[in-house]
């Protein structure tokens, strides 16, 4: 980007005033300022989709939420990222996301490595309100080297994006609607038998739970690593200048 | 002035979380000087009594007597606290649920049973058709979680209680801990 195509906006989080670049986000500004909104889909270096809706915040003016991961600033924004009312939503997601499939954290390989679970924490979560839903997914551990268990999958899309955008490969993919959503390989084919998997790995380690891990781990075991990714962009974009 | 009176339930865990409690150590010693244990595994009483300040319930309600315990000592208790990820999540005496109790007595009496494999049908009781965490049958006051929580959380959110004050559990442990 050319200096003089850079415009600078002036906005307020939280009550303090800030400058940014046109175009960026709510979230990568606060984030910019060390100033914290929880995520879960949103990820470093992958393209922000809004799935998760736990970094939404208030803006003044607007009677709704706004998720700040794909809201982009404007001049004169005010922004609140803690209130009663955006806690009392961010806590529900996280309860509707653990009723929704089976995350039993006692036993999960990635326990004390998931996101889901320090969320949890972070925002107070001590209980679920909601039903359980109570199904039964099939494991898919045909792939040599990794497996999905969709009982712990928060649906983020993380492994779809870092598949496309970063690997070039495109295995990963959301298959029905709604509740019904499942993560799938290729066309709905066993992962092992996928002809477009690359057995990079870089979904494993991008996914915040315990749905995409490497084979052989036990409970607690599964420590991501995420540092490749911001850096892979980096570079990838200095290539592109 | 007298004691507060405290009782500890369990239902289908564990024991882990009463391991946990009693890893408080010392301060049990403390802790009686402050409250009456009234009724507990750890105590020779039989009978829940009527009028107990504070109970912290282990395990899930997976059970017809779990049923039953768990709503007489709610109409029992003044502050009802689900202790550990089983009474709070249901945790892991959920992982039946998706099969249901038939093919769960079945794997476990049956087909890994070597010698004479029957399903008992007298004196353990009934199994529900679905297991639930505590919230879901009875109101709960406070929810500690954990697998098992830790004995500071536990040990916090009692003497915060004995002193009026209201426990945030969720600073000293979470789910899975």
């Amino acid at each position: 980007m050319s200096p003089q195509t850079v415009k600078i906006k002036t906005l307020k989080i939280d009550g303090i005033d800030l400058s940014a670049r046109g175009g960026e986000t709510i979230l990568k500004v606060a984030q910019e300022n060390g100033i914290w909104i929880p995520t879960l889909c949103n990820l470093d270096g992958l393209s922000p989709v809004g799935a998760c809706r736990l970094c939404i915040v208030e803006i003044a003016g607007s009677p709704k939420v706004h998720p700040a991961c794909v809201t982009e600033i404007y001049e004169g924004m005010e922004v609140i990222t803690q209130s009663e009312r955006l806690n009392r939503y961010r806590r529900m997601i996280i309860e509707l996301l653990y009723s929704e499939r089976a995350h039993i954290c006692a036993v999960c390989v990635s326990n004390g490595h998931c996101e889901l679970q320090s969320l949890a924490k972070v925002l107070g979560v001590t209980s679920i309100r909601f039903p359980h839903l109570i199904e039964n997914h099939r494991v898919d551990a045909s792939h040599d080297r990794f497996l999905k268990d969709d009982n712990r999958c928060v649906l983020c899309g993380r492994c779809v994006r870092v598949c496309h955008e970063i690997e070039g490969a495109h295995t990963w993919d959301f298959m029905g609607r709604g509740i019904t959503s499942m993560m799938i390989t290729d066309l709905n084919q066993p992962w092992g038998e996928s002809e477009s998997c690359t057995r990079c790995g870089k979904c494993v380690h991008v996914c915040p739970t315990g749905a995409l891990i490497e084979k052989g781990v036990s409970v607690a075991e599964m420590a991501k690593r995420r540092q490749f990714l911001p850096y892979l962009k980096m570079m990838r974009e200095g290539e592109n200048k | 002035m007298k004691k507060p009176k405290l009782a500890t339930i369990w239902l289908d865990g564990c024991s882990g979380c009463h391991m946990s409690f009693l890893d408080i150590d010392d301060r049990i010693i403390e802790l009686a000087g402050r409250i009456d244990i009234v009724y507990s595994p750890i105590v020779d009483t039989k009978v829940f009594p009527e009028d107990v300040d504070i109970t912290l319930v282990e395990g899930s309600v997976s059970n017809e007597e779990d049923l039953h315990k768990i709503k007489m000592v709610r109409s029992r208790t003044k502050i009802l606290i689900a202790l550990g990820d089983c009474a709070v999540t249901d945790n892991i005496p959920s992982m039946r649920n998706p099969y249901g109790p038939e093919a769960t007595l079945r794997r476990a009496y049956i087909e890994n049973t070597a010698k004479k494999p029957k399903i008992p049908n007298e004196v353990i009781p009934k199994l529900l058709d679905i297991v639930r965490p505590v919230n879901k049958v009875v109101k709960v006051d406070y929810h500690i979680p954990g697998c098992p929580p830790p004995a500071n959380a536990i040990y916090d959110v009692i003497t915060e209680l004995l002193d009026n004050k209201t426990p945030e559990p969720i600073k000293m442990t979470r789910f899975g801990k």
